[in-house]
Parts: C-alpha cells; sequence; structure tokens
C-alpha cells in the first residue's frame, strides 16, 4: 500500500535454538508513530533491531521472512546496510552519546558519509539542536563534552545526532524509561512535532505512553504480533482477550 | 568485638606488610645498583667507546645498540600486533578456531626466551638470510613482544564499550570506521601503555641476543640493520661473568646495570605519563 513505509512479511527471528519472533507481519505507515507494547522480553528490541539490521551485529541471531522499506525488501543479497542504517535511525534505551563535544557528536554521521564542509555541518548542528529543542540549552558550549550533560539532554542529543543523517525513520527502543518524568514529557513533545516529516517506531513497556503519543499500537507477546490497530481503538476496544488482559493490567 | 577488630586488623597489617616487602626489595635492588654504579656514571661514559679491553672509557655503542634493536622490535611487533588484537577483538565470532588462536597466544606467551632465541637463528639468521645482525636480533625479539602485545591490545579494545560501536553502526557507518573514529582512539591509551611497557622488557632481554647478533666488542656502531651490535644487558653479562679482569671492571658493570635500569623505568614513566594525559584527553 502507498501508505506504508515500512512492511514485515513472515519476519521470524530466532538466537539459536530458541524462537525470539515467530512470522510478525506488521504494516509501519507513513508519518505516523507506530507504539509496540508488551511485557519485558517479549521480543520487543529485537524487532526493533530486525527493522535497520543492527540484529546483524548479534552473531547468534537468524532472521528469516521479509522487511519492506518503500517496497525493497532490506535483506536482499544486494542491499546496502549502511545505507539502510542511515535512512532508518536508531535511538536506544540508555542514551549512548560518544565521549566527544556536543558538535563533534552530531556531525559524526556527516563525516561519516564524507561531509567535510564545515558551513555544511554547522547548519546541520544547528538545525538538529533546534528541532530537538537543545539549541537554546547548548548553543553557549557547543565545543563542551557531551557528557557533562543531563540524562534527558543526552537522549535529545542522540535524537538529533540520529536526525542528523536524514532519516526517513527513526526506531526507538524505550527511549524514556532511563528518564525523569521532566525529559519523557519533553521527549514526547518531540515525538509529536517530528511525526510530521518522519515516520516513527517506538517500543515502550509504558501503556500510558503509548496511549497518549501513537496513532497505531501493536501488542507483542512471546514474539507473537497478538494484534495491530488503530490506538484508541486498541485500548478501548481489543479484539484479543490476551489485549485486552495486557491492557488492563492482569499480567505485566 | 574486640577480638573481631583485632583480626581484621592484623589481617590488613598482614597484607599491607607485603606491598611494603615487594616495594623495599625494588628499593633495595635499586639502591644497590644506584649505589655502586653511580660513582663511574658521566657524560664521558655514555658517549665514549669501550677502551683498553673495557677496562676504561664507556658503553656509547652498547646504548645505541639497545636502543636500535628495541627500535627494530617496535617496527615489527607493534603493528602486527595491533592488528592481530584488531581482527580477534573486532571481526572474529567466538568459536573453535579463535579459541585455538587465543590458546597458541598464550602458549607462546610462555615461551622461554632462549628457544625464541634459538628460533631467531634457524628462521631470520639462517633460513631468511639474515645472518647474524641487528634486524635478527630485533626480529627474534619482535616474536617475543608480539603475545604481550597483541594481548594488551586486546584488553584495550574489549575495554571500549559496546554501545559506541552500536551508536556508530546505527548511523550508517561501516565496521572499519566505526573500529577507525569510535574504538580505536578510545582504545589508544591502553594500546600504547601495552606497547610501551612490552618495549621496555625486550630492551633487558639477553638470551634472544645472543646467537642472534649480539657481540662483545665492535670497533664502530651499526649503520646498517644487516650489522652486528653491542648491547646492555649483553655487555653486562660479559662484564659480570666472562671479562678476564672481572674484580677490576666490576664498578663499569654497575654502571652498564644503572644506565639499563635507568632505561627501563625512563620508558615505564613514559608509558604512565603517556596513558595519564590520553586518557585525561579523552574524558573531554
Amino acid at each position: 500500500m502507498e501508505d506504508d513505509k515500512i512492511v514485515t512479511k513472515e519476519l521470524t527471528l530466532s538466537y539459536g535454538e530458541r524462537v525470539v519472533l515467530k512470522n510478525i507481519n506488521l504494516r509501519i505507515r507513513r508519518n505516523k508513530i507506530t507504539a509496540i507494547i508488551g511485557p519485558s522480553g517479549c521480543g520487543k528490541s529485537s524487532l526493533l533491531r530486525c527493522l535497520n539490521r543492527l540484529i546483524d551485529l548479534t552473531p547468534e541471531a537468524k532472521v528469516s521472512g521479509q522487511v519492506f522499506l518503500d517496497g525493497k525488501d532490506i535483506y536482499a543479497e544486494d542491499v546496502d546496510v549502511t545505507d539502510i542504517r542511515r535512512r532508518v535511525g536508531m535511538v536506544f534505551q540508555k542514551p549512548n552519546p560518544f565521549p566527544k563535544s556536543i558538535y563533534d557528536n552530531i556531525a559524526y554521521g556527516l563525516r561519516i558519509k564524507g561531509v567535510k564542509s564545515k558551513s555544511t555541518i554547522s547548519e546541520v548542528v544547528e538545525r538538529t539542536l533546534r528541532d530537538t529543542g537543545l539549541w537554546d540549552e547548548v548553543k553557549e558550549r557547543l565545543h563542551a563534552s557531551a557528557m557533562e550533560l543531563s540524562g534527558g539532554q543526552q537522549q535529545r542529543l542522540c535524537i538529533a545526532r540520529a536526525l542528523a543523517v536524514e532519516p526517513e525513520v527513526i526506531l526507538m527502543d524505550e527511549p524514556c524509561s532511563a528518564l525523569d518524568p521532566a525529559s519523557t514529557f519533553k521527549i514526547e513533545e518531540l515525538m509529536m512535532r517530528l511525526k510530521k516529516q518522519y515516520t516513527i517506531v517506538i517500543v515502550t513497556h509504558n501503556m500510558q505512553q503509548a496511549a497518549r503519543v501513537s496513532d497505531v499500537t501493536g501488542f507483542l507477546y512471546l514474539g507473537r504480533l497478538i494484534e495491530f490497530g488503530e490506538t484508541k481503538r486498541i485500548f478501548t476496544n481489543p479484539k484479543e482477550h490476551l489485549t485486552e488482559d495486557y491492557i488492563s493490567g492482569r499480567f505485566g | 568485638m574486640n577480638l573481631k577488630k583485632c583480626k581484621g586488623m592484623l589481617g590488613f597489617g598482614a597484607l599491607r606488610l607485603c606491598a611494603v616487602i615487594s616495594v623495599l626489595i625494588l628499593g633495595v635492588i635499586i639502591f644497590d645498583i644506584a649505589f655502586k654504579g653511580a660513582g663511574v656514571i658521566s657524560w664521558e661514559f655514555l658517549t665514549d667507546y669501550p677502551r683498553e679491553g673495557m677496562t676504561k672509557g664507556g658503553i656509547f655503542p652498547a646504548i645505541v645498540g639497545t636502543v636500535f634493536v628495541t627500535f627494530i622490535t617496535a617496527l615489527f611487533s607493534i603493528p602486527l600486533g595491533v592488528c592481530a588484537a584488531i581482527y580477534l577483538s573486532e571481526y572474529t565470532r567466538e568459536g573453535k578456531v579463535v579459541r585455538l588462536i587465543r590458546a597458541a597466544i598464550r602458549n607462546l606467551a610462555g615461551v622461554p626466551s632462549i628457544v625464541y632465541g634459538l628460533f631467531g637463528v634457524v628462521l631470520f639468521m639462517r633460513g631468511l638470510g639474515f645472518g647474524a645482525s641487528v634486524l635478527s636480533s630485533g626480529l627474534t625479539l619482535g616474536l617475543l613482544t608480539l603475545p604481550w602485545i597483541i594481548t594488551t591490545s586486546e584488553e584495550a579494545l574489549k575495554a571500549v564499550p559496546k554501545s559506541f560501536r552500536e551508536g556508530a553502526m546505527a548511523l550508517g557507518a561501516t565496521k572499519w570506521q566505526t573500529i577507525r573514529t569510535n574504538v580505536l582512539p578510545y582504545a589508544f591509551p591502553g594500546i600504547l601503555t601495552g606497547a610501551i611497557l612490552g618495549l621496555s622488557r625486550a630492551a633487558g632481554e639477553t638470551a634472544p641476543l645472543l646467537f642472534t647478533g649480539v657481540a662483545f666488542y665492535i670497533p664502530k656502531l651499526p649503520t646498517s640493520p644487516f650489522d652486528q651490535f653491542m648491547a646492555l644487558p649483553y655487555h653486562l653479562y660479559i662484564l659480570s661473568t666472562q671479562h678476564h679482569a672481572t674484580e677490576l671492571v666490576k664498578p663499569i658493570a654497575y654502571g652498564t646495570a644503572l644506565v639499563l635500569l635507568a632505561v627501563v623505568l625512563a620508558m615505564n614513566l613514559l608509558a604512565i605519563i603517556l596513558r595519564y594525559r590520553a586518557r585525561k584527553k579523552l574524558k573531554m
């Protein structure tokens, strides 16, 4: 469908003998926020990693099935993995700024691509810092170490760093779980702003966050996609028993 | 209650005693050598050639020889060792082959240095035809130092958090780009320290030099890697045991020992300083 940015077809992931994801079929819609919820350890993070082929870094992982980005399977033979990862960016659960300056963190992705022009880089640094609401807080100290920032600021920096390479999709793996409520609020606001330009997939164990922020929600349980649909409907009128039980807190 | 506290203090005291004894031993060695050798040290001693059958003069060619051979050791073992460490740390996945390689490296580290010397004779002197030379000795020492460099470099690389690699690759960096720009720079202090310490040990080795190129007396300095050379550890050995007038040259022997010790301690100190400064710079 025209509207689908990412489509997975019978996506299955196993670590050796253990099957972690079973025949996942989902459609991530363009310019929407899709939330993946479910109890811990049921494969949510692994699912995200399959979407930008970061799963390749785990040697024991075996992926079968297909993942289509704009209609092309990212697991096909002739695919340039680094290009996929540039187009599908990721923000990790624990903020991981590099121990470089704020400026160099954001410049990293650009320099990797071969961008040398200082003016281009400075422009991108300012733009992404403004987009993530960090500009006013750090404009006086761009060359200070990123490690001096607070947790919430570091996470927003990581988002800015991901935005610098102009991705099309942003994958967020429980981006707020290590942050305080004030920072969480700022980042949720940021996500709502970002979806106008980007497609966002967020994994979260916080159901209220999923309900607040997302347009579409998928419930993942023990490696199976139990239910997938419009957030409003999932939370008010779930089709599956399991979904209803999870949402009403009968297990977690 | 009091008994427990007493036991604790006794235990702590015993451990502290062990530490003090270790430092004391080092202190005794340094003091003994410094005391007996300092009298000989002078600018002439360091820059003059040995004269009158080693009973007078200096040890300049031995100093130059040691520096020269250590330099060749560095050229051979550091690039090779660091690259091997990068391969083992970043490009292999756990399995039978990797375990075999690691076991081989560990075993290499335990091979006696004289055996390395003999191996050097066979491979470098005769096999590759380099003959008795700085090159043969340097390469032999290089083999000796290689396992150390590989192990310490690998440790330094493994100490870099996985999140650095993941973060870089998530931005579209290739594996080598990630290693070059986001792993190696942070492993560098550890690699550098390991290299300098490894070289400082190589500088003091005698056995690998014995048959591969060192000589007791050469009237001129080595000008090419294929020349023979003099070296401080070997010079010390000959003066102390093989010389026809060992009692007479004892002060010179101690002086040589002092210079050798100074070289090794200086390199260790350099390693510590460089590591401290590199770490400070990276905290940024």
